[in-house]
């Protein structure tokens, strides 16, 4: 049983990542019914951001736990600011535009993330310093170090917190309104424009800390890191039910876990006939599955055919 | 008279509202029947039952002498029901001729291999389905506006275009869902010409409609929902004297 | 008689332009940019058969390259030395057309409840998941020789005569890359010809009707279950075609031409030029996949010439100006470059 719970654990860490960006997705899907194709690269900006702080911070002796601190704190605003701009500029002006026309702006500022990213970075892949306490415990069997506890302690922090955020204070319950129907919370005095701001801004925050966790967890940061994760994140997201925050938290977990299985064990479910190449292949034939039998995901709300 | 459609006791319901509730009616070849009701009483749920986009809990249809299959819509369609919808549904980046020759769909065979080819036999089809198309925008009226967008028509014209769409099929049962609903009296008044002269060329027309007066000068016979049950149905005359429907309507809006 | 000469003078101005072209830009900027017009050709192709699923049918496919992926590697597997075998092409384009047809009914049949996003997000699945295969299915048993890919397929040949090397005629030798831009070319007005008469079918208007109102669709009788899966056969089989061509083009397949960013790719050339208008489709298709080739012989003379020397990687700086290319045209011209007559209509009311 030790594969199945240490899979299980490292399912856990790598799905809470997934769930912290799948919530971007899903808010702003929630709000303007718009898939934010370049949140991806907030998350690769906020990694290499933060990387860029924590180097020298450790260089000159900080103390490992602390230089990474002063890199997300560093990481998170510039996060906000191009979560901010790209709304502005992508997205703002083409909200009355035919439903795909956003959609191409979005790869377009992916595109042009990436490659700035390219310029200021370059091609090649950084390593994550090993700052973070690398202990490693023992649990029947399996293994999970400090920094997976770490993880999937602050990404469920900071899950709580947006929870409470959305349900409980006045902005979160403007968002909702907005979601519900942006016309009527606008006659009821509620800045439509302000609230999108802010719910790009915060899925921003959300990714630049997630950009952090998968560095630190694979120990590295590159150029086009984003764009993968962000296609698991919004995968996550739709299995989920898109718009949907809990389900986006669901979906991230249930995705991370199922890739870890599908890693461990898709070798003996076939035969040998295939390896763990096609994690991948397994976490998509989920999402194909689930949707067929749930087609607005496992929490969306469930559409009947209006007439 | 033959009776052409026949609905058993329907059911349906949303999530523990009953919508529906055991309602049985019968429509006869020819005639006009209502359909009315309070805000809430099923009548668009009937109707999205009977055209199939809403699974019934429970009973069933006979229409024309066969079991009629709800399954899907476009059977329905095929059955020969046509419908309009009370929030207008057209295909709004297609000209009013393009949305009339979608409604010859069923009437024309033409495939992929005919489309490409484009034989004799398929130009022939599409000269006749417009040939039809621009008849019908004629006979509804609509006929200047044939190559705008149909949503670039005004209201009035829009529920026209949608009721030209609907008998581009070629129906044995015209379901009407508010044809009059936002239009003034002048429209409402060609709209009540345009379903007679309907009735006069033989179709069989179920009308839901809230203008009172609309139905009860037009149909032949009216059925009453009431929070989804069936409390009358007879000709408009005995139906506006039935207590149960006066109560209904809290006394005033049938008298 | 002269009114109907008119059109017939158009077309033959056409077909002189297009049979001139090769030469003018063979000519006048070597023949690697006549290659260049030969995958443009391709992309053209790829994107009018995007068109149908999209611009037609309104429904959002984010993997369609896996289309043009099946098609290659059929023609590779059954025209390679990988397996021995070397069929005709003729039998294979047919075939490839036919296997990625079935593929496309493969991928729409589970697809038909999803609404728009979520068949974005299955249909990108489906996308990765054909790549993934590709890149793997080398062991246990050796059939797409993995991440290699498969060389030495067989050039594309009419008559015995393959497409590849220099054709003698009227004593000028005409380069293997002209060659395939007059087939390609020849291929791509049939696509267009199909779509035409398409789009202005029973058919076509089923698919706009779906696109436009689904539940009103039904009701008018049609069966939206197959004319959508019918919209993903027939935009799915030109993918398989130009796929084949690619494959006895390139002589040499593998996974990575394949990626995600294709789809991407082509789904921009349709947005972009505007969706469901055939010219403007063309048009998105010829600019997507020449402007990436400007801007990679651009990038480097023109910094030189303004800064004296290379400040960025011209392979970045290409991409950047791409990315804001997509952004701006969109931003301008939100229903594409070349939307069709009623949009302007309805854009400038």
């Amino acid at each position: 049983m030790d594969t199945f719970l240490q899979q299980i654990f490292n399912g856990l860490t790598l799905g809470s990542i997934y769930a912290l960006v799948a919530l971007g997705y899903t808010m702003v899907y929630g709000i303007m019914g718009l898939v934010n194709f370049a949140h991806g690269e907030v998350v690769m900006i906020g990694a290499l951001t933060a990387l860029a702080v924590i180097k020298p911070l450790a260089a000159a002796g900080l103390p490992g736990p602390l230089a990474v601190l002063g890199g997300i704190a560093v990481a998170i605003p510039v996060a906000m600011l191009l979560g901010f701009c790209i709304e502005r500029i992508a997205y703002r002006p083409l909200r009355n535009a035919p439903r795909l026309a956003p959609l191409i702006t979005a790869i377009g500022v992916s595109i042009v993330l990436q490659q700035l990213a390219m310029i200021i970075w370059g091609r090649n892949y950084h390593s994550f310093p090993p700052l973070m306490p690398a202990t490693v415990r023992e649990f029947g069997g399996a293994q999970i170090t400090d920094l997976q506890i770490i993880i999937v302690i602050v990404a469920g922090a900071m899950m709580v917190g947006l929870l409470l955020l959305v349900n409980v204070t006045r902005l979160g319950r403007a968002m909702r309104a907005t979601a519900e129907n942006p016309q009527i919370a606008g006659l009821m005095g509620v800045d439509a424009n302000r609230i999108i701001s802010l719910t790009f801004v915060i899925g921003s925050a959300l990714a630049a800390v997630a950009g952090v966790m998968v560095a630190a967890n694979y120990g590295i940061a590159h150029y086009n890191m984003g764009f993968i994760l962000g296609l698991k994140a919004f995968t996550a997201a739709v299995l989920g039910g898109i718009g949907n925050l809990a389900g986006a938290m669901l979906g991230g977990i249930l995705l991370g876990i199922i890739e870890s299985l599908g890693a461990g064990y898709i070798g003996d479910l076939t035969g040998g006939f295939m390896g763990s190449d096609y994690q991948d292949v397994f976490a998509f034939f989920v999402l194909i599955v689930v949707l067929i039998f749930r087609p607005s995901g496992l929490m969306g709300e469930k559409v009947s055919e209006r007439a | 008279m033959n009776v052409l459609l026949e609905a058993v006791g329907i059911n349906k319901s949303f999530g523990g509202v009953q919508a529906l509730r055991d309602v049985s009616l019968t429509i006869r070849q020819g005639e006009i029947y209502g359909l009315i009701g309070p805000n809430g009483a099923g009548k668009t749920t009937f109707f999205n039952v009977l055209t199939g986009l809403y699974a019934a809990d429970g009973g069933g249809f006979s229409f024309d002498g066969q079991p009629l299959d709800i399954a899907a819509p476009h059977l329905v369609a095929a059955a020969g029901i046509a419908r309009t919808f009370q929030n207008i549904r057209l295909f709004a980046n297609m000209t009013a001729l393009e949305n009339v020759m979608v409604g010859r769909h069923l009437k024309s065979r033409a495939g992929v291999i005919g489309a490409v080819l484009k034989n004799a036999g398929t130009r022939s089809e599409e000269a006749a389905i417009e040939r039809r198309a621009v008849e019908l925008l004629h006979y509804v009226g609509i006929a200047d506006h044939a190559n705008a967008l149909a949503r670039h028509l005004s209201y009035g014209d829009q529920r026209r275009l949608e009721i030209a769409r609907a008998l581009a099929m070629e129906p044995k049962l015209l379901a009407l869902d508010e044809p009059a609903a936002g239009m003034n009296a002048t429209e409402t008044g060609a709209l009540r010409l345009l379903i007679e002269g309907l009735k006069n060329d033989g179709l069989t027309v179920l009308l839901i409609e809230h203008d009172v007066k609309l139905v009860m000068g037009l149909c032949d016979r009216v059925v009453v929902l009431d929070y989804g049950e069936k409390i009358a149905e007879d000709v408009p005359e005995k139906v506006r004297r039935d207590p149960k429907v006066i109560e209904a309507y809290l006394g005033g809006a049938v008298a | 008689m002269n009114t109907h000469a008119k059109p017939w003078q158009g077309i033959v101005l056409i077909a002189l332009v297009l049979a001139a072209l090769p030469f003018a830009v063979g000519l006048g900027m070597g023949n690697a940019w006549v290659r260049v017009l030969d995958f443009a050709l391709l992309y053209i192709m790829l994107a009018l058969g995007l068109n149908i699923v999209v611009g037609f049918a309104g429904l959002l496919d984010l993997g369609y390259i896996a289309f043009y992926a099946i098609g290659a590697y059929l023609y590779a597997l059954l025209a390679s030395p990988h397996f021995g075998l070397h069929w005709p092409t003729w039998a294979i384009l047919p075939l490839g057309a036919l296997v990625s047809g079935l593929f496309g009914i493969l991928l729409g049949a589970p697809t038909l409840r999803l609404r728009g996003d979520y068949l974005a997000i299955v249909t990108l699945g489906f996308g990765e998941i054909v790549r993934i295969f590709l890149n793997n299915l080398n062991s246990p048993v050796n059939i797409t020789n993995g991440p290699q890919g498969i060389a030495r397929i067989d050039p594309i040949s009419i008559a015995g005569v393959p497409l590849s090397k220099p054709l003698e005629f009227l004593g000028l030798a005409l380069p293997g890359v002209y060659l395939y831009y007059y087939l390609f070319v020849l291929l791509a007005l049939v696509i267009i010809f199909i779509s035409l008469r398409l789009e202005d079918s029973r058919i076509g208007r089923a698919w706009v009707a779906i696109r436009e109102d689904e539940v009103a669709a039904k009701t008018c009788g049609i069966n939206v279950r197959n004319v959508k899966l019918l919209a993903f056969a027939m935009g799915a089989s030109f993918g398989g075609v130009a796929g084949g061509l690619f494959a006895g083009f390139q002589e040499f397949v593998s996974p990575e031409s394949f990626s995600l960013m294709e789809s991407v790719m082509v789904l921009c050339m349709v947005v972009l030029g505007g969706m469901g208008h055939i010219p403007g489709v063309i048009l998105g298709g010829l600019l997507l996949a020449v402007l990436p080739e400007v801007l990679r012989h651009g990038a480097a003379p023109v910094q030189k010439l303004l800064f004296g020397k290379v400040l960025i990687d011209p392979e970045s700086l290409r991409m950047l100006l791409f990315g804001l290319t997509l952004i701006l045209v969109m931003l301008y011209r939100p229903a594409g470059l070349w939307p069709s007559a009623t949009r302007k209509r309805e854009l400038s009311a």
